[in-house]
C-alpha cells in the first residue's frame, strides 16, 4: 500500500510536524481512557515522589479512602500490609479491594498518578492553545480582509488599532489581566486570542491588497459578487497556504505563553493540570525529583516542534507550488 | 527627515497616552480595588474607608483619571501602594538591574545566533548544519522556565558550580571592588544563559534560511565570479543584507530589554522589572502596575523608533 499522491508529495518536515501535532492531540483525547484519574489522591504521604516505573499495593477501604503499601498479604481473617517501613493489621472487613497498580511515570508531590496528569494537562493546554489560536485567527482575519478590501479610511482606522495594539507590552497585561480576574479557561482563551491577532491582521490585508487586482477577482467583482462571497469563495482560500503557516507559529507561541501564565500561577488554576502549572509544582521538588519538572516542560517543547516543522513543511510546499507554476 | 521623525515622536506620544489611559480604565473597572485586597476580616470597616480616602479611591474614575494623568505628565507615578515609596524609585532601582540581565541575555542570543548560521552556511546540508539544525529548533521550542530550571538543577543543585538565584551573595553584598564584580558576574551566568538559549535558536533558524537564499542572490553570485571567496562572499556580502532584518528584531526586543524576561526574573529570584510587576499584579498594587506599563510602552514606542532610523542609517533603499 502506498501513501496517495498528494500525502507524497507533502515535504518530509509537514508529515513529521502534522503527525507529531496528531499523535499528541489523539493522547490528549484519548487521555481518560488511557490513564487513571488525574485527580485522585491516593495516600499523600505513602504515595508522593514515587519514581517513574514503581509500583504498590493500593488498599481500597470501604469508606472509599486508600492506603498505599509496599507490599500486603492475607493473614487470618485480615490483611497484614507493610507501608511506610511498618506492618499493620487491617480487619478484612475495612479493606474493599487491594491491588497492584503501576506508575509508568511515578506520582507527584501529593501522590497523584504523573501520567493522568499529563494528559489531562495536555487537553487544557492543547485546548487552551488551539482555541485561543481560533479566536485569534477569526479577528485577525476579519480584521485584515476588511481593511485590504474597502481600503481608505476603514483600512487607516484598523491598521491604526493593530499599531496600538502591538505598541502594548503585552506580558505586563496579560499578567495584569491575569491577576485581576483569576481567569476561568474561557477568560484566559479569549485573553491570549486577543493579545494574537494583530499580526494575522497585517498578513492578510497584504494578501488581500496582492489579490485584489488578479483577474479572477476582477471577474468574480464585474459578474456582481459580493465582498462576502469574493472574500469567502476567492481570497481567503488563495491566502491560505502563508496564513496556515503563520497559524502552526502562532499556535506554538500561544502554547509557550500558556505555559509561562500557569508556570506563574497566573493561567490555569489548580487542581486543574496543565503543564505550565505541573511545572511550577513540581519546581518546590527540583532537587529530589527532577522529571516531575523535565517531563511537562518535554511536552511543551516537542508540541512547539511539531507545530514548527509544519509551519516549515508548509513554507516548502508554498516555494514548490511557486517553482512549478 | 525632521519631519520624519517629529511625526513619528508624535505618533508615539499619543500611543503612550492612549495605552496608559486604557490601562487605568480598566484597572479602575476591574471587580473589586486594592481596599478588598486587605481581606483580614478583623480590619475594622473604618479602617478600610480611610484607606480608600487616603489613596483617592473614593472619588468617581473621571476625577482621579483627571489627577493622575496631570501628575503623570510631569513625571510623578505617584505612591506605591506596597511599596510605600515612589513608584519612580522603585522602578529607578530594579530597571538596572534588568536592563543588565537583558542587554547580555540579547548580545548573547544575537551573537550566538550569528556564529551558529554562519558554522551551518560552511557547509549547508553537512553534519554540522543538522546537528546545529536540530539544537535551534529544539531551543526555540522550549519554554523559557523549562531552560531556567534546568540550568539551576544541573548547575547549582548537583554540580554546585553557580549560585541558583539573587544577585549577590551575602558576602558579596557587603564586599567591594573586584570581588562584589566577581560575585555579580557567577550570579549573571546561568541567568544570562536562560535567556540566551531560548533566543539563540530563534536567530539562528531566521540567518539560516536568509543566508541560503541571499547566497543564490545575483550581487552573490557576481561577487564570486570576480573571484572573491566563497567565505568572503559569505560575510562581506550575504551577511550585511541577511542582518538588515535582524535590526529590526532586535528593535522590536527592547522592550524586552526593559520589562524583562518575566519567567526568568521569578525563577532567579531577580529583583527586576518582571519580577516587580508580577508582584505588582499579584497585589493589585495600581500605581505601580500603571506606571511600569508607561515604562514599557515608552521603550516599545523608542524601540520601533530607533529599528526605523538603525534601518534607514544602514539601508539606502529606505532613505529616499
Amino acid at each position: 500500500m502506498s501513501a496517495p499522491g498528494w500525502l507524497a508529495s507533502w515535504p518530509p518536515r509537514l508529515r513529521v510536524g502534522l503527525a507529531a501535532l496528531l499523535l499528541l492531540a489523539l493522547a490528549a483525547v484519548a487521555g481518560p481512557w488511557l490513564a487513571a484519574d488525574p485527580t485522585a489522591v491516593l495516600d499523600p504521604a505513602a504515595a508522593r515522589l514515587l519514581p517513574p516505573g514503581a509500583s504498590r499495593v493500593v488498599v481500597t477501604r470501604s469508606d472509599g479512602s486508600s492506603v498505599v503499601a509496599s507490599a500486603a498479604a492475607r493473614s487470618g481473617d485480615g490483611w497484614r500490609i507493610t507501608r511506610l517501613g511498618t506492618t499493620e493489621e487491617l480487619p478484612a472487613a475495612s479493606v474493599a479491594q487491594v491491588g497492584r497498580r503501576f506508575f509508568p511515570l511515578g506520582t507527584d508531590i501529593v501522590g497523584r498518578d504523573v501520567l493522568a496528569r499529563l494528559l489531562s494537562g495536555a487537553r487544557v493546554s492543547l485546548g487552551v492553545g488551539t482555541l485561543a489560536l481560533v479566536v485569534a485567527l477569526a479577528v485577525g482575519v476579519s480584521a485584515g480582509v476588511a481593511a485590504g478590501w474597502a481600503g481608505g479610511v476603514v483600512d487607516g482606522v484598523l491598521m491604526r488599532i493593530v499599531d496600538a495594539f502591538l505598541a502594548v507590552p503585552m506580558l505586563f497585561l496579560l499578567l495584569f489581566l491575569a491577576a485581576v480576574f483569576r481567569p476561568s479557561l474561557a477568560w484566559l482563551v479569549a485573553i491570549l486570542g486577543f493579545s494574537s491577532w494583530m499580526g494575522v491582521a497585517r498578513l492578510v490585508r497584504g494578501q488581500v491588497l496582492s489579490l485584489k487586482s488578479r483577474e479572477y477577482v476582477l471577474a468574480a467583482r464585474a459578474m456582481g459578487a459580493g465582498p462576502l462571497r469574493i472574500a469567502a469563495a476567492h481570497l481567503i482560500p488563495n491566502a491560505l497556504t502563508p496564513l496556515a503557516q503563520d497559524a502552526a507559529l502562532r499556535l506554538g507561541d500561544l502554547i509557550l505563553i500558556e505555559a509561562s501564565l500557569s508556570f506563574l500561577g497566573l493561567g490555569v488554576q489548580p487542581p486543574a493540570a496543565s503543564w505550565g502549572n505541573m511545572v511550577a509544582e513540581g519546581q518546590e521538588v527540583l532537587a529530589d525529583a527532577w522529571w516531575l519538572t523535565f517531563l511537562p516542560a518535554v511536552l511543551v517543547a516537542l508540541t512547539v516542534i511539531g507545530a514548527a516543522l509544519a509551519a516549515d513543511g508548509l513554507q516548502q510546499l508554498a516555494r514548490a507550488d511557486e517553482r512549478t507554476r | 527627515m525632521v519631519a520624519w521623525t517629529l511625526r513619528r515622536l508624535a505618533i508615539g506620544v499619543l500611543l503612550v497616552w492612549l495605552v496608559a489611559s486604557a490601562t487605568f480604565v480598566m484597572v479602575g473597572l476591574a471587580p473589586g480595588d486594592a481596599a478588598t485586597r486587605l481581606s483580614d476580616p478583623r480590619i475594622p470597616a473604618a479602617a478600610r474607608e480611610r484607606w480608600r480616602r487616603e489613596f483617592g479611591l473614593d472619588r468617581p474614575l473621571p476625577v482621579r483619571y483627571a489627577a493622575w494623568l496631570g501628575a503623570a505628565a510631569s513625571g510623578d507615578l505617584g505612591i506605591s501602594w506596597t511599596f510605600h515609596r515612589k513608584v519612580t524609585a522603585v522602578l529607578g532601582e530594579v530597571l538596572p538591574n534588568t536592563l543588565l540581565l537583558t542587554s547580555l541575555g540579547l548580545a548573547l542570543e544575537l551573537g550566538g545566533g550569528v556564529v551558529l548560521a554562519l558554522v551551518q552556511l560552511r557547509r549547508p546540508h553537512g553534519k554540522a548544519d543538522r546537528l546545529i539544525t536540530l539544537f535551534s529548533l529544539t531551543a526555540y521550542a522550549l519554554p523559557t522556565f523549562g531552560v531556567a530550571l534546568g540550568l539551576v538543577s544541573l548547575f547549582a543543585y548537583r554540580l554546585g558550580i553557580f549560585p541558583p538565584s539573587h544577585v549577590h551573595s551575602l558576602a558579596g553584598e557587603s564586599a567591594t571592588g573586584w570581588p562584589r564584580v566577581a560575585d555579580l558576574l557567577q550570579h549573571l551566568v546561568l541567568p544570562v544563559t536562560a535567556i540566551g538559549v531560548t533566543g539563540v535558536g530563534g536567530v539562528a533558524r531566521y540567518l539560516r534560511g536568509s543566508l541560503l537564499d541571499e547566497r543564490t542572490e545575483h550581487y552573490v553570485l557576481a561577487a564570486r565570479a570576480r573571484g572573491c571567496s566563497e567565505r568572503r562572499a559569505l560575510l562581506a556580502h550575504a551577511l550585511p543584507n541577511s542582518l538588515l532584518p535582524l535590526i529590526t528584531m532586535t528593535g522590536m526586543s527592547l522592550p524586552f530589554l526593559v520589562s524583562g524576561s518575566l519567567v526568568v526574573e521569578v525563577v532567579f529570584s531577580w529583583p527586576g522589572m518582571g519580577q516587580v510587576m508580577y508582584n505588582a499584579a499579584l497585589g493589585r498594587d495600581v500605581p505601580l502596575l500603571l506606571g511600569g506599563t508607561i515604562v514599557a510602552t515608552v521603550a516599545v514606542v523608542v524601540g520601533n523608533l530607533l529599528a526605523d532610523v538603525a534601518y534607514a542609517a544602514v539601508d539606502p533603499r529606505v532613505r529616499a
